[in-house]
């Protein structure tokens, strides 16, 4: 089934009931709220003693199927759940949750509520995983009257696959990964950062990386019409000439325009950081972090400095820093 | 408290206890919640808090900072980054309006945020309402 004609069949259980005439498996009671407040480390004197009223947050807890999980649910919602089963969108995951509270619930006061599905998303890819958000609405009622609503969004999703581990170092390729891990552990270490992305080195750009492993940040020159270009093209955009040359880049630059990454996390990176998009003084641009100033004080038109970060034992990279910082960049500085 | 005004933060240490106590004192047994194993396999690192957990804890930060005879009208969350045990949540939150009604309860609605080591955990707003 292609995912628009899920999504179709997805959207026709909108407003269909979820849950029809669900009853608390326990009526609402002291020891139920009193483990509650243990666990949440909330003392409020007005969860505890002879007149306690239930912790508010605790409506949905009430409703809850839990270990021999919920009859309540309608056929509905049911089959809602086994098609988003069915085409791989196996986990799940709460995102937000919107309680009213009408009155409190007492000890004694018997629970009964009644859910429907408010809206299904189109198909989202998040962080965790690509799936369809979910809501519900409920009603609670305690004794028959209206106690507390409660409006749920649960994402429905597929996992994404986790990131490879780290490559390991050859001094460690003759040792078990898992007792390395251990060891580290019993170390007490931090676990290894995993290694930044190799640059993508070819035929038409190997030049490039050569000069960055010596310090020189070389700027291809079409031998035709005289154009620079970075970065490195097999031919000028310009002309169309296949010939070129190289001038090396003189080191001073100005921000032309830059973004700060605050998310996703990506391994290897530690966000907040600034990605700028550097104006060299020969007229051409590139893309690397600033360095030197905290990430919130990038600007535009802030003068850059090019410097070589030696990122690990096989890579180094052209990065720019701002104000009068030294000039040398330590190894492992960010 | 007045409209602007702040609330102390309160830092929150997110073990690995207060995951599963939280989880099973409301009922939830999700295995993401208490199963490292079953986390990794759903493409988690690791458990993480379930919501009502956050929504319980959320909930006593601000009636703990409104006094005993606070009582909560209205909780409203967003879950962004997953709380993982290790972590430490720093709830925040700030009043964006006062309400007086004619016997004198005021009810303050409360901006709330709670962030960890990866990034805001929780935002949301929160009703209570404190009597004269």
């Amino acid at each position: 089934m292609s995912g628009d004609a899920l999504y179709e069949r997805l959207k026709a259980y909108e407003g269909r009931p979820a849950a029809v005439a669900g009853r608390g498996k326990d009526p609402v009671n002291l020891p139920m709220i009193r483990h509650w407040c243990e666990a949440m480390g909330d003392a409020h004197p007005a969860y505890a003693g002879p007149d306690a009223v239930a912790p508010p947050t605790m409506l949905q807890a009430w409703t809850m199927g839990g270990l021999s999980g919920h009859e309540d649910r309608s056929e509905a919602y049911g089959e809602l759940l086994g098609l988003l089963d069915g085409a791989g969108y196996t986990s799940v995951v709460a995102t937000d949750c919107e309680q009213e509270y009408l009155r409190p619930l007492r000890p004694g006061d018997e629970i009964t509520f009644d859910a429907v599905v408010e809206s299904v998303s189109p198909r989202k890819t998040t962080r965790l995983g690509t799936g369809h958000f979910v809501t519900t609405r409920m009603d609670v009622r305690a004794g028959g009257e209206l106690a507390g609503t409660h409006r749920f969004r649960i994402l429905k999703y597929a996992p994404a696959a986790r990131p490879p581990e780290p490559p390991e170092r050859p001094d460690r390729q003759d040792r078990h990964h898992r007792q390395d891990r251990q060891d580290r552990q019993d170390r007490q270490e931090r676990p290894e950062r995993p290694r930044r992305p190799r640059p993508v080195v070819n035929r038409d750009n190997a030049g490039f990386w050569e000069g960055v492993a010596a310090h020189r940040l070389l700027i291809q020159r079409c031998t035709a019409c005289g154009t620079l270009r970075l970065p490195w093209l097999p031919g000028c955009n310009d002309c169309g000439a296949a010939r070129w040359d190289t001038v090396e880049a003189g080191g001073e630059g100005t921000v032309h325009s830059y973004v700060v990454m605050h998310h996703p996390p990506f391994p290897a990176f530690d966000p907040p950081y600034a990605v700028g998009l550097i104006e060299l003084a020969e007229g051409v641009r590139m893309i690397s972090n600033v360095v030197g100033v905290p990430y919130d004080e990038v600007r535009i038109g802030m003068p850059v400095r090019l410097e070589f970060l030696r990122v690990d034992e096989e890579l180094v990279l052209p990065v720019f820093r701002a104000g009068d910082g030294p000039g040398a960049v330590a190894e492992g500085e960010r | 408290m007045r409209t602007g005004d702040a609330l102390p933060p309160l830092e929150i240490p997110v073990t690995r206890t207060l995951i599963v106590a939280g989880a099973v004192a409301s009922r939830d047994y999700q295995d993401v919640h208490h199963d490292a194993e079953a986390a990794r396999a759903k493409g988690s690192p690791d458990i993480f808090m379930n919501i009502l957990t956050t929504n319980g804890l959320v909930g006593r930060y601000v009636t703990g900072h409104f006094g005993p005879r606070s009582v909560l009208r209205k909780v409203a969350i967003r879950l962004g980054a997953p709380n993982h045990p290790g972590d430490t949540m720093t709830l925040t939150g700030t009043v964006t309006g006062v309400t007086e009604g004619p016997d004198g309860t005021r009810t303050f609605l409360v901006r709330i945020t709670g962030a960890n080591g990866l990034g805001h955990h929780v935002t949301g707003t929160v009703a209570v309402e404190v009597p004269r």
